[in-house]
């Protein structure tokens, strides 16, 4: 007897091969959408949004690409999440990351037409994935307690992030930026203390970074435009109308002279609250909230620099760079922190005026300034710079390193490909083909270039063939070279979060075999 | 149309059957009902086992769940039927219950109703059917108790534990850690288990989750994490031996629930008000100084001033802490919740050994762990995982084992697992069969049919031959009269459960014996069906 109806109308379900059918189809298709972005001569993709404004991007970046896509493939979900992780929490290496699953998939369809159960390919997998990550670990390089090669590493791997990016051009330029604005940081991974500022014009070799602290904000009017040893008070008060607090308060008055007597007693407050600021022996203060024209020329008449409505990050960089505290009450000066630096004053960079802290306290903080010729432009490269600093601050911290072009999948390669051959059973072929889509890698990065990947990859394999080989793809000359002297670096930390979180994707999608969608939820129509 | 007659003999229509109103009755409606059942345990039959395949939901919003726990497969799958919707509440009950089996009791449910859909075509009446399953559910139950093993454990002997939560875990995607998990779902539920009065408040335990890393990386602690941080950027991240005020005040000035208004009319008044103001913030800042806090937990939120006032005073706080969160943070520092600064004293401070911020990734994700707390009766189970469906799925895993730890310091009776205690009961209740007269009888036999399906399912999806596993391990049994064999799911050359470790509690498979049992009996008696129309 068929059953009438067991679910609600418009929910679907998939069972079995239709279902695995249609989780490997969309997982393929989003691996294939970001497969052309990878490798330094990745191309790009236009991203148009469908709000208002149509506002395009740019870019190659696949954690972006895949954020932008409207996709209703559940396997393919799965795949764009992974993305996500990869970018939160190593910053690079988000297309790779996609494309491996994506081919581990294909492979896995490959196994299953040839009926082996998911389960097996699965077990398979994880014993290749686990082999290929001791393989990694036996190849890293370990340079910490070497500065100056630790140095170079990092600006090996900037380089390496950086050349698949917009800003390959100027790479060297840009890695030395982002490996000093990395160092500054001392080990910490909190990327919000570098503070990056884009202003359009001018062109991205006129990017610098600057020691100090920049804040896109003007001078008040009538206040001194540059100040020597500024002592900087940091706060977050109401510098507008300093409301009662207390719930329930009113103003109810008879007359006319009564209001302007309670105006007076404001301003009255207002001008306490300003002396007392000034009471701290300041000569610069900054603000999180807007400060009103009555204020404001209070503070200029005592010559102090007063600067409003700075952002709640630019507040806490300031903070941090000077060494101040954040303050919000104002009547025990002698125990407020206040912050120090050298120089405050303001630089034009092309018609934009920009206030600039110099000689700060605390060197943790700085500021890239990116210049371009177009907004695109910019966002891509701050993208591109964002990707460069989060894989440097974690490289500071996990400093094993390991060589690029394609040197880390042909290690794991061969190491799995050992592994196959000495594994009994049906696991074999799954290892085996795990070894296959590691491949890819090298042959996706080969195929965007537009070199023969199939010579270049059998070479590849067999220059891996020798012991301790250093032999990648050297897409610039077109062949296979050394990595180590081409100075190609990738952090263990990447690769290693790549291996995992793609095995580990394609497991859960391959444990699927059925689909069960809800109607979507119907949106109330008002009219 | 059901007519009836009044008193004087006229007719009046007790129901009225509209066009559009659906309506079944007799035996068309147990098999429709039948049908559906079955349906809905046919879905969940592949998720069973070791080797059980997982289901992608989509749910009306387009998020993805993937998961194979029955309990939460049935919740999210807009089911509509409505014998589809009890075998809803089965999953959920045994959920509540047992929290774990929810797979199980559903496959079992389904199959029974397969036997009871043959019965009925032979024109056995359902109630007779009924009562059959009845009386066999009884025998199965007292034969579990039988076979059941009393096992030993202790708080430092808790291997068998391990074992048997390893076997809940195994079955599902986090199975390649499956004995760090198990040891951390173990410890963490000892460490707040009452021993003596052999219960456990699951409550206590916190299972936290957050994306990035691996799964290795997924630890227990000792103490509580909170998903918030500093309310100041710049107070100190890290306190030891913190004494923390629990507070469910705000730092603002005090609002009378009754309405009332503050009438300003003079500048004298403004004035005093103004001082008014701020010495309720100094006040309020320095009751929490004065009892000797170093640490604040508000569950509300901070006005600017006090923020900077207490950052003033160096003392630390933590502002917008949830309800739960605040409780737990309570038991485990020994501290109690404060609601006004008026009642702060020494004595109702929490203390805690170290309480400490930590970053995450890239981005700016802190998290608060309060550890070596003066009440180490609170747990956080913390877990990791390259993906937010890996670490919804573990979430679920993990409170499977929980509940399997805390069910077996409840009653530390186990049975075999991979389907030995379904085949031992089956052969059990065939045997009893024999002995009832009447038409039972029939029934009786069906139901250890039905037993077997479970470990059918299991050889199945293990890639196994089910019918001729079956009858292998069912011989086995019978002539060894060993009740420990089963289905060898994982491949490793023997079928004697006890050798393999796998266990299960007593509790959760009587209780999925017991509930499926009822379920089907509930179904069998329905014999109209009435549905209405769709609008």
């Amino acid at each position: 007897m068929v059953v009438e109806k067991l679910f609600k109308d418009e929910a679907t379900e998939e069972k079995g091969e239709r279902a695995r059918m249609a989780s490997f189809v969309g997982a393929m298709a989003i691996a294939d959408l970001v497969k052309t972005t990878l490798g330094p001569k990745g191309m790009d993709k236009i991203l148009q949004s469908t709000g208002r404004g149509h506002s395009v991007t740019v870019t190659n970046d696949g954690a972006t690409i895949l954020k932008s896509l409207h996709i209703d493939n559940p396997a393919a979900k799965v795949l764009i999440d992974i993305s996500k992780v990869q970018d939160d929490e190593v910053g690079d290496g988000t297309t790779s990351v996609v494309v491996l699953a994506g081919e581990l998939l294909r492979e896995a369809e490959k196994l299953v037409g040839s009926k082996i159960h998911p389960m097996t390919i699965i077990s398979g997998y994880r014993m290749a994935a686990d082999c290929a990550r001791r393989a990694l670990l036996d190849r890293v390089k370990d340079n910490k307690d070497d500065a100056e090669k630790f140095r170079s590493d990092l600006m090996r791997i900037a380089m390496t992030t950086l050349s698949s990016k917009i800003l390959s051009q100027d790479k060297e330029h840009f890695a030395k930026l982002a490996v000093d604005a990395v160092m500054r940081l001392k080990g910490s991974t909190n990327l919000e203390s570098i503070q990056i500022i884009k202003k359009a014009g001018g062109s991205l070799k006129d990017s610098f970074l600057d020691e100090g602290f920049i804040l896109d904000k003007k001078i008040g009017l009538g206040q001194p435009k540059r100040i020597e040893n500024a002592n900087i008070l940091v706060a977050n008060t109401a510098m507008d109308t300093d409301k009662v607090k207390i719930y329930g308060a009113r103003v109810r008055v008879d007359s006319m002279a009564k209001v302007a007597q309670i105006e007076g007693a404001e301003k009255e407050k207002m001008r306490e609250k300003v002396q007392k600021i000034i009471g701290h022996g300041i000569n610069c203060f900054v603000n999180r909230q807007l400060i009103y024209n009555f204020p404001e020329e209070l503070f200029a008449d005592a010559g102090i620099l007063a600067i409003e409505h700075a952002d709640f990050n630019g507040i806490e960089r300031l903070a941090l760079v000077t060494g101040g505290e954040i303050a919000s009450t104002f009547d025990n000066p002698e125990s407020v922190k206040l912050g120090h630096c050298k120089l405050i004053e303001e630089i034009m960079i092309d018609e934009d005026k920009l206030i600039h802290f110099s000689g700060v306290e605390m060197g943790q903080a700085c500021t890239i300034v990116l210049r371009g010729a177009s907004f695109h432009v910019l966002d891509e490269a701050e993208r591109s710079l964002h990707d460069a600093l989060c894989v440097l601050s974690q490289t500071v911290n996990d400093s094993r390193v390991l060589l690029g072009g394609g040197w880390p999948e042909m290690v794991m390669a061969k190491a799995v490909d050992e592994l196959a051959r000495k594994t009994p059973g049906k696991k074999s072929h799954a290892i085996e083909a795990f070894s296959r889509a590691l491949i890819a890698i090298p042959t996706t990065i080969a195929d965007n270039a537009g070199l023969d990947s199939a010579e270049l990859v059998a070479q590849l394999r067999a220059e891996h063939h020798k012991e301790d080989s250093n032999a990648g793809i050297d897409v610039i000359t077109g062949s296979v070279g050394d990595m180590s002297e081409l100075g190609i670096s990738e952090a263990f930390k990447v690769k290693q979060a790549v291996l995992l979180s793609a095995t580990e994707a394609s497991e859960m999608i391959l444990r699927v075999d059925e689909i069960i969608t809800c109607a979507p939820r119907r949106r109330e129509d008002r009219m | 149309m059901a007519l009836a007659f009044d008193e004087y003999g006229r007719p009046f229509i007790i129901l009225r059957e509209q066009e559009s109103k659906s309506r079944l009755r007799g035996l068309d409606a147990q098999k429709a009902n039948i049908a559906a059942g079955v349906a809905v345990s046919r879905i969940l039959r592949t998720s069973l086992g070791p080797k059980g395949m997982d289901k992608m939901l989509q749910s009306p919003d387009g998020d993805i769940t993937i998961t194979n726990d029955g309990a939460t497969i049935l919740e999210q799958m807009d089911v509509d039927n409505q014998i589809g919707k009890l075998m809803v509440e089965l999953s959920r009950s045994q959920d509540y219950e047992i929290g774990d089996g929810t797979t199980g009791v559903v496959v079992m449910a389904g199959a029974l109703l397969e036997q009871a859909e043959k019965l009925l075509e032979r024109g056995i009446h359902p109630i007779r059917v009924a009562e059959g399953f009845e009386i066999s559910s009884r025998i199965a139950v007292d034969h579990l108790e039988q076979i059941a093993h009393k096992f030993d454990f202790s708080a430092t002997n808790i291997e068998p534990l391990v074992q048997t939560c390893m076997t809940t875990l195994s079955s599902k995607i986090v199975n390649r850690c499956k004995r760090s998990l198990a040891e951390i779902a173990v410890k963490g539920v000892m460490a707040v288990a009452d021993l003596e009065r052999k219960d456990v408040n699951l409550d206590l335990i916190k299972v936290e989750g957050k994306v990035g890393g691996k799964l290795e990386d997924t630890e227990l602690i000792h103490g509580i994490i909170v998903d918030k941080d500093m309310s100041h950027p710049q107070m100190p991240k890290q306190i030891l031996d913190a004494k923390i005020a629990i507070l469910t005040c705000p730092f603002e000035p005090p609002k009378p629930k009754t309405k009332h208004k503050v009438d300003i009319d003079t500048v004298e008044k403004f004035q005093t008000l103004r001082k008014q103001e701020q010495k309720y913030f100094d006040d309020m800042v320095q009751k929490c100084k004065d009892v000797g806090a170093t640490l604040v937990i508000c569950q509300w939120g901070f006005d600017d001033e006090a923020n900077h006032l207490l950052m003033n005073r160096n003392l630390p706080a933590v502002r917008w802490v949830g309800g739960v969160e605040l409780e737990l943070i309570a038991i485990a520092t020994g501290g109690r919740i404060v609601p006004r600064f008026q009642e702060l004293t020494p004595e109702k401070l929490g203390k805690a050994g170290l309480v400490r911020e930590k970053a995450f990734g890239t981005t700016k994700d802190r998290m608060l762990y309060i550890e070596h707390c003066a009440n180490s009766k609170a747990v956080t189970i913390f877990i990791r995982g390259g993906n937010k469906m890996m670490i919804e799925e573990t979430k679920r895993s993990i409170h499977d084992a929980l509940c399997v730890a805390r069910n077996l310091i409840h009653n530390n009776s186990i049975v075999y697992g991979g389907g030995a205690a379904e085949i031992s009961c089956s052969i059990a209740v065939e045997a009893a069969a024999d002995k009832y007269p009447g038409v039972e009888q029939y029934a009786i036999r069906a139901f250890a049919d039905a037993l077997d399906s479970v470990p059918m399912a299991l050889a199945e999806n293990s890639g196994l031959q089910p019918i001729e596993t079956l009858s292998a391990v069912k011989a086995q049994q019978i002539k060894d009269n060993n009740h420990c064999c089963g289905i060898d799911c994982n491949d490793t050359g023997t079928n004697d459960m006890r050798e393999e470790n796998v266990f299960e509690t007593l509790i959760g498979k009587q209780q999925q014996i017991l509930l499926a049992t009822q379920v089907v009996k509930m179904i069998l008696k329905i014999d109209d069906v009435i549905s209405p129309s769709d609008y």
